[in-house]
């Protein structure tokens, strides 16, 4: 059934305002149809996935919009491109691919998008208020701004973040309407010994189960004593939205729809109780490495979603002022590197061994160099996930610790493992 | 010879060609190749097939929001299928097609059908046409009550 659009929207698909508004427009119609959505609602902010490139048509939609005249109508960040224009790293992309990877970043900037270039907004200081409606694209940035910041968002993608950010409306439908966020599944981890919820690798891990447990279900984590920090929360996201179509999960007492477990199924029963206990958390932790045999390592990554400024400071204490003997990849945003800059951090970095990626990563395109068998180590669920289909690394899977010992040693280390 | 009728979810070319029945559900970013058509999830049941100019029948689609993104780019270089019949109206993926037709380009017509029907056509040569309601009043009072529109697929000769 076709939404009923109001007067307003009705001109602006006619091209009262343009060209590209009325493409724009025209675009968040035919998704809100194909969604069931009744109508439209506006939206307070966008954060735009679609600026990646997959190919050329991608570079000539958002030309088309720039010469139709669109402009963004409500704040919208950009998530990674395909390029790092920040010159920190090097891009193994030449010729006609590269030139319209730049072409099409231009082409989101010109439309009015901040170029922020990371997957991590909400630590480069874009976070809605809660309860606001807006439209935000990158599945772990939607996790975060749904489960954390309490805003409400479906997972938007290619063309649709664009056409909803220039128009300002979304489809009304899934998890903008209340009554779609209540959890219905229950996520207990309260058999697994504090002590090991304390660690940095407890997130990625549990938020990879999670995912798989989730699917689309909305579900509450119950059982975590204390807030893990934003930079865990964006870790267990990043891998339950890996694992799984996860856009909104709750963790009682944490996260703000979910003051209490009875608030966040809203008064009903749950219809599935997850009890998480010691063997299922190392068998999610082993899921994450593919590498058969955990006895040597080409290069490490860290970074997914972007580094925040005290991981980086995590990454120094670690260092220690030693030197990596393999490739050693920090993916982060522009706002991290600027801050790095100002007291000569990454030059020190740099000269410790370590490549400091911004804008993009190593997973979304080509900056490892190309070794067939070759194993990445990282401390990311997200990278553990996804390097192995994106990059032909087999993943091994560690703490940043052991990731920074790894890297110095030139061969795996690992500490003993909790749990 | 099979015939259903199915509901247009995205007006386009009718097309006619092989039919290409997938018998797990796919992720179109990642599992299809944007400069060939191929399929290249290899744990994917058809894996190594190519849907270019295929009749696809989408039992289900799972993963990245960057479907439309490779299904607009398939269209871009002409190696799309010839029509595409989903079980469910899937509008990541169908995103791809309405931007495509956006951009003038040429899409072809995207259906649902339950999946129940799909082994029906399985190595067969199909059509997607309009459907002629003229010939059926029923289905026509039916199409003016629920704004939706219909098309037939069915099995025809090849050439």
């Amino acid at each position: 059934m076709a939404p009923a659009l109001t007067e307003a929207e009705r001109a602006i698909a006619a091209g009262a305002e343009g060209e590209g508004a009325a493409m724009a427009m025209r675009i968040v119609a035919e998704a809100a149809r194909l969604l069931s959505a009744p109508r439209l609602i506006p939206i307070a902010s966008a954060h735009i996935d679609g600026a990646l490139y997959h190919g050329d048509s991608g570079t000539l939609f958002a030309e088309k919009l720039v010469a139709g005249g669109a402009r963004v109508a409500v704040r919208a960040t950009l998530n990674v491109g395909a390029l790092d224009l920040t010159g920190c790293a090097q891009i193994r992309l030449s010729g006609a691919p590269r030139e319209m990877a730049r072409r099409m970043m231009a082409a989101y900037a010109a439309l009015g998008c901040e170029p922020s270039w990371t997957c991590a907004p909400y630590q480069a200081g874009h976070r809605p208020a809660f309860g606001t409606d807006v439209a935000w694209g990158e599945s772990n940035a939607v996790a975060f701004c749904n489960s954390v910041l309490g805003a409400r968002t479906n997972r938007y993608g290619d063309f649709l973040d664009i056409a909803c950010a220039i128009t300002g409306r979304a489809p009304d439908c899934g998890l903008h309407r209340p009554e779609n966020r209540r959890a219905r599944f229950v996520f207990d981890v309260s058999g697994l010994d504090p002590a090991l919820l304390a660690t940095e690798t407890a997130w990625p891990v549990l938020g990879s189960l999670y995912g798989r447990e989730a699917s689309e279900t909305v579900g509450v984590v119950t059982g975590v004593p204390a807030d893990p920090g934003g930079d865990a929360l964006k870790a267990f996201g990043a891998a339950a939205a890996s694992s799984g179509a996860v856009g909104l999960f709750h963790i009682a007492g944490v996260t703000p729809e979910a003051p209490d477990l009875e608030t966040a199924l809203g008064g009903d029963l749950p219809e599935r109780v997850v009890r998480v206990d010691a063997a299922m958390f190392r068998q999610s932790r082993s899921r994450l490495s593919t590498a058969e045999t955990p006895d040597f390592v080409d290069a490490v990554a860290i970074g997914s979603p972007h580094l925040s400024e005290a991981e980086f400071e995590a990454l120094e204490r670690l260092l220690a002022g030693r030197r990596v003997a393999i490739p050693f990849y920090a993916c982060t945003g522009r706002h991290v590197v600027a801050a790095l800059d100002r007291d000569g951090r990454r030059s020190a970095l740099e000269a410790q061994g370590v490549t400091i990626v911004a804008d993009t990563c190593v997973v979304v395109t080509p900056i490892l160099r190309e070794l067939a068998g070759g194993v990445l180590m990282t401390n990311s669920g997200k990278f553990a996930h996804y390097a192995p289909g994106n990059t032909g690394y087999a993943a091994l899977y560690g703490s940043l610790a052991d990731c920074v010992e790894s890297a110095v040693a030139g061969r795996p280390v690992f500490a003993e493992q909790a749990a | 010879m099979s015939a259903a009728r199915a509901e247009i979810l995205v007006e386009g070319r009718g097309g006619a060609g092989e039919a290409l029945v997938l018998t797990a559900p796919i992720s179109f970013w990642g599992g299809v190749d944007p400069a060939t058509g191929t399929i290249a999830d290899v744990r994917h049941p058809q894996h190594g097939a190519c849907v270019s100019g295929r009749m696809l029948f989408v039992p289900g689609t799972i993963g990245s929001s960057s479907a439309s993104a490779v299904l607009m780019e398939l269209v871009h270089r002409g190696i799309a299928p010839a029509a595409l019949i989903l079980h469910e109206p899937d509008a990541i993926l169908l995103l791809g097609l309405i931007v495509a037709r956006e951009m003038g380009w040429e899409t072809p017509v995207a259906v649902r059908m339950d999946r129940e029907r799909f082994t029906a056509f399985t190595g067969k040569h199909v059509s997607v046409g309009a459907e002629i309601t003229a010939a059926s009043p029923v289905v026509a009072e039916l199409h003016a009550a629920s704004a939706k529109r219909w098309a037939q697929v069915y099995e025809t000769l090849a050439r």
